[in-house]
């Protein structure tokens, strides 16, 4: 018997169609069809962190949206967790959790222990379970000081780590978060990427994350889904996206003096500020060792460096569709 | 008794949360409390001009009045919160509702849950007293038993009403009015004598909106009263039914809507 690969989220040929009023003149309004998802299909190992990326109204929060069983699927057929999520939305419930990084899901006038408490009860937590991960998320959050004190005194960052904790404590088996580091400062939003990376380390939490920060995405993900019109346009490793369209690479050499622009085959010079130079060139045609010869040919070099591609740049260029 | 559990902890969490803001919380049950006697103050301005109304005097219309309010102030306390749906589906928050594993009506209610609303049952309930001392009725078991059973169906009457005119909201938000007229004038209504009522109105309360079991027809039956269209006076024990009749109807509509707003998202 051939082993079937185990997969807790899946999607096939999924999609989700609005119909949009469109308004024409006086009273008459045409109604057209938009699809949001067109077709997705999409398969998550148990464990596994996955980014789904994409510009604005590419559809990411519409298939989380599905997922979750919010919405319902107009086609294809979705399970989570072994769940149709349209059916059994509140089964499923229990094994979710979901955090939305523009809305809050904690009561906004009570102390923050309040919040967790009441989810206590609302998921039916089982109370040495309710104590175990509570104190666990206490101190993997710092959350000491933030209990007593009534969510809409808690700063974005000190919220969000309060939300962490909320959406976990019924121990979720997969997590969807949506832009979970939005509108963050740098050392909130490190705090909460280190969070995701001990949880997917210790508890096996699979991670399906939809972000804008694409620092999330090498920080966290292994895996990268590009979805863009409602379609997945790319879906791979991180490594292999950058190895794939980051072809061109730059290396940046401190003269010995200042010089006009070198003239080197198979490079071009894209920007010189005193004695560095910033020299293009693609992986494919030159190493950069080969390239290095040739530049201490026509000028002594003092310092030197190689920079690879920025998965932004690549992420950009494949949303504009001008990386192949 | 699951969703019994998370109900009463919601709304803890709501009065804990009102508790904050502890001054408005006592103007808003003062100003409903007050409000609420505007409508008996109606009713008397009316008795100053005529001695009977449709053959009731103004004990037996304040009787009327009384238990219709009651039911209606249990409905506006714990379901009236239904109204908010408009709201939440505006904001997006609907969908928190959607992502916990309990009912949406439940979630809504409780989480929008208003105690000052209390302050509506008050009054009605010290008419009820003094009418029920003013009055002429010959207590039967039955009679006894019709007078909570009469508020409760109420109760759950005015409180259908008000999930059903609230599901509209999933269609096309902004249609607040169009509920109020149906909860707010379906109660002013139920705290009337139909018989003073044209045709179409006295059929509209007793088969259409049946506000009439919530107060018109127990009463009239307690009191011995001829009912409209000349129906038997025992309708009035079918308000339970009824009741539970058109609970059913509230419930498949709000599962409807959502059912709708789930496959559109708007």
């Amino acid at each position: 018997m051939s082993e079937k690969r185990e997969t807790i989220v899946e999607l096939v040929d999924v999609g989700k169609t609005f119909t949009v009023a469109v308004r024409k003149g006086w009273l008459r309004r045409e109604r057209r069809p938009v699809h949001a998802v067109d077709g997705v299909t999409l398969s998550i190992e148990p464990g596994s962190m996955v980014g789904y990326i994409g510009p604005n109204g590419a559809g990411k929060s519409t298939t989380i949206k599905m997922l979750t069983g919010i919405l319902v699927p107009s086609s294809g057929t979705i399970r989570v967790a072994g769940l149709d999520p349209s059916r059994d939305r509140v089964t499923l419930a229990r094994r979710l959790g979901v955090l939305f990084g523009q809305r809050t899901q904690l009561w906004w006038d009570l102390p923050l222990e309040d919040s967790f408490s009441l989810l206590h009860h609302v998921y039916r937590v089982p109370d040495d379970r309710f104590k175990e991960n509570l104190g666990t998320f206490r101190e993997l959050l710092a959350l000491d000081e933030l209990l007593p004190v009534p969510v809409r005194q808690l700063s974005l960052g000190q919220r969000m780590r309060g939300e962490l904790a909320a959406v976990l404590l019924h121990d979720p088996a997969i997590l969807f978060l949506d832009e979970p580091t939005i509108g963050l400062d740098p050392v909130s939003k490190e705090a909460v990427r280190s969070f995701l990376v001990e949880l997917n380390a210790t508890r096996r939490t699979t991670v399906m994350l939809t972000t804008h920060d694409l620092v999330d995405v090498e920080r966290l993900c292994e895996r990268l889904v590009i979805i863009d019109h409602g379609r997945v346009i790319e879906d791979s490793t991180v490594a292999a996206i950058k190895h794939r369209y980051g072809t061109v690479r730059t290396l940046i050499v401190d003269l010995e003096q200042p010089s006009e622009p070198l003239c080197i085959e198979g490079a071009c010079v894209v920007r010189v500020d005193g004695p560095r130079q910033w020299l293009q060139f693609r992986r494919d045609d030159l190493t950069a060792a080969a390239l290095l010869e040739r530049v201490a040919a026509q000028a002594p070099v003092r310092d030197l460096s190689v920079e690879e591609p920025a998965i932004e740049d690549i992420v950009r260029a494949i949303y504009r569709g001008e990386a192949v | 008794m699951d969703e019994l559990v998370i109900y009463r902890r919601l709304v803890g969490a709501r009065i804990r949360a009102d508790l904050q803001y502890r001054a408005s919380f006592f103007l808003f049950l003062i100003s409903q409390t007050l409000v609420a006697g505007l409508d008996i103050a109606v009713i008397i301005v009316i008795f100053t001009q005529v001695d009977t109304l449709a053959g009731w005097s103004v004990a037996e219309v304040a009787l009327l009045y009384a238990m219709a309010g009651i039911g209606f102030g249990v409905a506006d306390l714990f379901v009236s919160e239904v109204e908010l749906a408009s709201r939440h589906i505006k904001a997006g928050t609907f969908d928190l509702f959607l992502l916990r594993p309990a009912g949406t009506l439940v979630q809504l209610c409780a989480m929008e849950f208003a105690p000052r609303r209390f302050g509506r049952t008050i009054q009605p309930v010290i008419v009820l007293v003094i009418a029920l001392r003013a009055v002429d009725i010959t207590w039967t078991p039955t009679k006894v038993a019709l007078v909570p059973l009469t508020v409760m169906s109420g109760a759950v009457i005015f409180g259908s009403i008000w999930v059903i005119t609230s599901s509209i909201a999933f269609w096309t938000v902004d249609t607040q009015e169009i509920a109020n007229s149906f909860t707010y004038g379906g109660y002013t209504l139920a705290a009337y004598p139909i018989d003073v009522f044209g045709t179409w109105l006295k059929r509209f309360v007793m088969f259409v909106v049946p506000v009439a079991f919530t107060s018109y027809l127990p009463v009239a039956y307690m009191l011995g009263k001829p009912v409209a269209f000349g129906l038997p006076s025992s309708l009035a024990l079918l308000s339970p039914a009824v009741a539970a009749a058109l609970a059913l109807v509230a419930r498949a509509v709000w599962r409807c809507a959502v059912r709708h707003y789930r496959s559109t998202g708007s």
